[in-house]
């Protein structure tokens, strides 16, 4: 069956048996660098797309029609657009820190590719501590932000990175012990251990109540992290015009645009990845005919389907909620979902502990 | 600038909002004065968009002026006209038909609802829900069309004229009138759903920008705003024109003083306008659109003054007049003045954030506060 481990499979076989092995190795790098950088493009492309589809679907409008076919090209056509745009410096701008700014938002958006297995034995780095690798770095984003939030010498964008500092830093909380919940029943923060630990169920099945709470929480908690409505009081364009970006244009915007869009897709991809099984098909106990009919769906459509219906969750979000106000915000994890997330993870361990799971 | 505002202390960060900036809705300009996110001190300066209308009606004639007006509240267009028109019939002393006082009603409610809906969008809009003002326009291009078809024109439209109305009404005034009534009692069960019953949003609104009645009476807002008090203080009841008094409709009160309130105030006084125009569109009377008029309007040495109830609250036109073809001297009075003019009393104290859904529910149309 045609599947994205073989042809990385073949790949490797022949450039193994073509060159000596540094020059293979290197040539796999170079490779797997080459496709991450395609992908990060890809991605943005797409997800803008689906983006701007789904909020005319909801706001009864038909959206982007005029560029390609049904309007498809429309983000291509404004990549083109921001790439020849100039990119202005303010004047008083810390002008080292203001261009470094997005570079450091898209190196972190494409760091964070490297554990996610996107399809069966398909996976850039399947290193053993993946899921902590995931939470370690995704912190980096805010650093990036109050970068250029600090840096455009803008009081808008300062207030916008202040926000964002203060929302990121607290909503990672809860996503880690969401996280977490999931870790203990698996033992191993390992990705492909956690999805194999998948096969006979996915953990939001499996996982009883605490492990549908720890799904909710996640899902809050990184539409949070990614500043996304109804928590983008980092850029809150009635309040704050753009928030940290208000002094970016050209390609250094396009850059935070994009890895807020990646942003998006890696933290639904890991949520997909412990809640839903990653690429594990669906099964039902012992439907042999049903199983059976599922595995043939390719694990490549099963990862990207789960991952792009949890985005969809996260757009349905943007366009519906009003906004929070910073002090709501903050009581909201604080008060709320970090001391729920803690007696959550206190049920999981005593779950996992006893075996009272699927 | 430091000195100038007198109440700033150090670390004080100084934010100028607008004139060209997303919440202000026009081009306002607030000079706001924050420490970390909580307001300190709001101070609105105006004069962008100052076209001196009161001075060029001066040399307009009675005729000419009250199209101006159009451009003052945009979103009431209609009843401003219909306050000028007023005013100028008090001192010719006209007899209006009665064909033309229903079509007036009418058309007033309409605007009315027309500018509820925009607002309702916006509102939401400034609290970071884009979909609710694709909603409200769903309901509000209904309407437009209608206006459309009967004035010629969307959005300042100049139909209300000395003596009645422009011209009669179009012919499938009354069907598309019946229409969008049924959409909109289709339709306003969603407005609940997707914004008034929001937790997030019921959050934002309620307890922030508290307005006690006393303020609201003695900054002297109108409309809206002082209901959202539970200071009664609709003209349509209180001073009724044209054939408000035979009309059977509630002046919508709420007593919460929040910036719930006067959102609430607003969505409940559409379903009143809906009620207004139901009793009307069935019975409009036969006969003339117009009195006849002179074709030169002259009106008499002395001053009138006439109020109506804009969708903002009360408009007063006062004219001076010499006994000549134009007037001596215009003043209106204009809601969204004194409703701004209010902004510093309940923004103190609260987020930045909340400025903005505060400034909503004041519902300010700045070529209205700047004529």
């Amino acid at each position: 069956m045609w599947s994205l481990s073989q042809i990385a499979g073949s790949i490797h076989e022949w450039l193994s048996t073509t060159f000596n092995p540094t020059i293979a190795l290197v040539l796999e790098m170079v490779i797997a660098g080459v496709a991450i950088i395609g992908l990060f493009a890809v991605l943005g492309l797409v997800l803008v797309i689906m983006e701007r589809k789904v909020a005319a679907w909801i706001q009864i409008r038909l959206g982007p029609n005029r560029v390609g076919p049904k309007g498809l090209l429309q983000s291509a056509a404004d990549t083109v657009k921001l790439l020849v745009k100039e990119g202005m410096t303010p004047d008083g701008a810390d002008k080292f820190l203001f261009n470094l700014a997005p570079f450091i938002a898209m190196i972190v958006a494409m760091l964070l590719m490297a554990p996610i297995a996107f399809a069966k034995d398909f996976q850039f780095w399947d290193l053993n501590i993946g899921i902590l690798y995931v939470s370690s770095i995704s912190s980096i984003m805010v650093i990036s932000i109050l970068m250029a939030g600090w840096s455009s010498n803008n009081k808008y964008s300062l207030m916008g990175a202040m926000r964002s500092g203060a929302q990121i830093v607290s909503y990672e909380l809860s996503a880690g012990l969401a996280i977490l919940t999931i870790v203990v029943l698996t033992g191993s923060l390992q990705v492909s251990e956690i999805v194999q630990s998948q096969a006979n169920g996915w953990w939001l099945f499996k996982g009883h109540i605490p492990a549908i709470i720890a799904f909710v929480i996640f899902m809050i908690a990184v539409t949070a992290e990614t500043n996304r409505a109804p928590f983008d009081l980092a850029e809150a364009e009635s309040e704050l015009t753009a928030g940290f970006h208000t002094e970016y244009s050209g390609m250094k915007f396009a850059l935070f645009f994009l890895s807020e869009y990646v942003n998006v897709f890696i933290v639904c991809a890991i949520g997909a990845t412990l809640f839903l099984g990653g690429w594990m098909p669906f099964h039902i106990g012992n439907w042999e005919a049903f199983n059976h009919v599922m595995d043939y769906i390719p694990s490549s459509i099963w990862f990207f389907g789960k991952t792009f219906f949890l985005i969809f969750l996260i757009m349905w979000f943007r366009w519906t909620f009003p906004r929070l106000r910073i002090d709501q915000l903050l009581n909201l994890e604080w008060k709320y979902l970090l001391p729920i997330s803690m007696v959550n993870l206190l049920l999981m361990t005593a779950l996992a502990i006893l075996g009272w799971y699927f | 600038m430091v000195e100038e505002l007198g109440k700033t202390t150090e670390g004080d960060l100084i934010i100028n909002v607008g004139p060209q900036h997303p919440a202000t809705h026009g081009v306002l300009h607030l000079v706001i004065t924050l420490n970390g996110e909580t307001i300190k001190n709001v101070e609105p300066h105006l004069g962008y968009i100052h076209r001196s209308i009161e001075k060029m009606s001066e040399s307009l004639t009675y005729r000419q002026f009250i199209y101006v007006t159009s451009r003052m509240d945009y979103l009431s267009a209609h009843i401003n006209n219909h306050a000028c028109a007023m005013c100028v019939e008090k001192g010719l002393q006209i007899e209006v038909p009665e064909r033309a006082q229903v079509i007036r009603v009418i058309m007033d409610e309409l605007t009315r609802i027309a500018s509820h809906e925009l607002w309702w969008g916006a509102m939401a809009m400034d609290l970071g829900a884009l979909t609710p003002f694709f909603y409200a326009f769903r309901e509000r291009e209904t309407i437009n069309e209608i206006m459309e078809e009967t004035c010629g024109a969307r959005l300042t439209m100049n139909y209300m004229v000395p003596g009645g109305v422009l011209q009669d009404l179009h012919p499938d005034f009354q069907r598309k009138v019946k229409e969008f009534i049924q959409l909109y009692k289709r339709k306003i069960h969603e407005y609940d759903e997707l914004v008034t019953g929001n937790i997030i949003f019921q959050n934002r609104m309620k307890g922030v920008g508290y307005l006690s009645p006393e303020d609201a009476v003695s900054y002297g807002c109108s409309g809206p705003v002082t209901r959202g008090s539970g200071v009664s203080s609709d003209i349509r009841k209180h001073y009724p024109y044209e054939i408000y008094d035979k009309l059977e409709f509630d002046e919508i009160l709420e007593t919460g003083c929040d910036s719930f309130a006067r959102y609430l105030v607003r969505i409940r006084e559409m379903e009143q306008s809906v009620r207004i125009i139901e009793q009307l569109i069935d019975n409009i009377p036969e006969g003339d659109y117009q009195a006849k008029t002179k074709a030169v309007l002259k009106l008499p040495k002395g001053e009138f003054y006439q109020r109506v109830e804009t969708a903002r609250g009360e408009l007063g036109v006062y004219i001076v007049s010499e006994g000549g073809t134009t007037p001596y001297r215009i003043k209106y009075r204009s809601p969204g003045f004194s409703n701004l003019s209010v902004l510093n009393k309940i923004a103190t104290g609260s987020k930045l954030g909340d400025l903005v859904a505060m400034m909503g529910t004041l519902d300010l149309v700045i070529p209205d506060i700047d004529r």
